[in-house]
């Protein structure tokens, strides 16, 4: 796949954004008890959380094909994918730490759902480590790619097995996906909701192409440095 | 991959430990010595919990510490040579199934000793046992393709940790949550979906590693 340079998707995830951002904050809400006004957070917790996966799953995509092919490009590409989940799942953390603040009165509790969403952003800072400790490109990214698919299903066994095991969450989402399912969410919501999923998820691809140029430049620059 | 091959691997490997009796043994001393350390620093335990938590922390660690060697103790040349002899999937389920074999051995082992300092409070010793033999399986095939590909790094004793801790972590939890049931004393009925989640875990690892390790095999 050449690495898309038309604009149109850009600018149409900017306005998106942009517009969740603006009506995020303005449009009207239900004021629920306990969650009150905070409930405008989902535009932003649940679409990280979501780039995320979405994104994650671009790098688990790239790495079995890597591991088909065996062309540099899929590794950097996924490496790329990796880099993008991790700002996006920090991102989720820290707006769902905001979100528990306010909400449960710690920013932490001990929670299945937040624990695996911990454990998953260990998983992926121990891959980060583990391409940082391997030398030769090629094996490097046979490694990287064969935990990333092994980390990936034994991460999702997880986050969708063992919170719903233990009953006892008091995140949202129990038996299904949060803010998806009728009934959720408020009819007055859906209509900044749905763009900001759409927004978030191009900017996660948007940030991933950028994150995967760069690096394809700089192996070309290493490589002239060394001829 | 054949059968045969794979009971040859496995002989090998045990052969291969008898004959290197003092890794083995460091293994087991490593888990007395953490036992008695407990048994010092609690200085007695009264706390079900507590018990549990620190019987299973005690047996994740031995876990790491005994199979992150099952691809370190051989140089590469030797690797080499039974790459010409023996199918990648061969080498892998032989492992596996010799680290599950000596799991379960270090597990009963510890068992054993965390009882004689801690006490043997466990209400329902069967589905302990049965969850223990489990859990070390567990750990087994978890815990071999994170050493297969920790061993092909630099600094692979660190990354033996960062890699396999967070993966096995969940795991943990199962385990824990399974064990303080059988300390309660529950019937295997009431256990029976979260044995049901540990026999699907190692399915699954399993078939993950006879997908996964041929790419790691190859140099």
């Amino acid at each position: 796949m050449k690495h898309i340079t038309h604009k149109w998707w850009k600018i149409t995830g900017t306005i998106l954004i942009v517009y969740v951002i603006a009506g995020g904050f303005l449009f009207e809400v239900p004021n629920l008890p306990v969650v009150q006004q905070s409930i405008r957070n989902i535009y932003f917790h649940v679409g990280m959380w979501f780039g995320m996966l979405f994104i994650l799953l671009v790098a688990l995509g790239f790495s079995i094909r890597f591991l088909l092919y065996q062309l540099p490009e899929d590794d950097m590409k996924a490496l790329a994918a990796v880099r993008t989940g991790l700002l996006f799942g920090a991102l989720g953390l820290l707006t769902g730490m905001v979100w528990a603040k306010f909400t449960w009165g710690a920013f932490w509790v001990n929670d299945p759902k937040l624990n695996g969403a911990a454990l998953g952003m260990l998983v992926y800072l121990a891959y980060m480590v583990l391409r940082g400790s391997v030398e030769e490109e090629e094996k490097r990214g046979r490694l990287a790619a064969v935990y990333n698919i092994f980390a990936f299903v034994l991460f999702f066994v997880f986050i969708m097995i063992i919170p719903r095991m233990a009953a006892a969450s008091i995140h949202p989402g129990v038996d299904g996906n949060p803010a998806l399912s009728v009934g959720d969410l408020a009819p007055e919501m859906r209509k900044v909701f749905f763009p900001a999923m759409a927004g978030w998820f191009i900017m996660a691809w948007w940030l991933y192409s950028l994150l995967y140029r760069s690096s394809r430049i700089d192996h070309r620059i290493s490589e002239l440095n060394n001829n | 991959m054949q059968l045969s091959e794979v009971r040859a691997f496995i002989r090998k490997d045990l052969v291969l430990e008898w004959r290197q009796r003092a890794t083995i043994g460091g293994v087991i001393l490593y888990l007395v010595s953490t036992v008695f350390v407990a048994y010092l620093a609690f200085d007695g335990l009264a706390d079900l919990r507590t018990w549990n938590a620190l019987f299973w922390l005690i047996l994740l660690f031995a876990a790491i510490n005994a199979i992150q060697k099952s691809f370190l103790q051989e140089k590469e040349s030797q690797h080499l040579y039974y790459y010409t002899l023996i199918s990648a999937r061969g080498v892998i389920n032989a492992k596996i199934f010799y680290n599950a074999l000596l799991m379960t051995g270090l597990g009963l082992a510890g068992l054993f000793v965390f009882m004689m300092f801690m006490g043997n409070p466990i209400a329902s010793f069967s589905l302990f046992l049965v969850n223990m033999i489990l859990g070390t399986i567990a750990f087994a095939t978890v815990l071999t393709l994170i050493a297969a590909i920790a061993s092909r790094s630099r600094n692979n004793f660190t990354l033996m940790a960062i890699l396999g801790l967070p993966l096995v972590l969940p795991l943990l939890l199962v385990l824990i949550r399974l064990s303080n049931l059988a300390l309660e004393g529950a019937s295997f009925i009431t256990a029976f979906p979260d044995l049901l989640i540990l026999l699907s875990l190692i399915c699954i690892t399993l078939v993950l590693s006879n997908l996964l390790f041929p790419y790691i095999w190859k140099e």
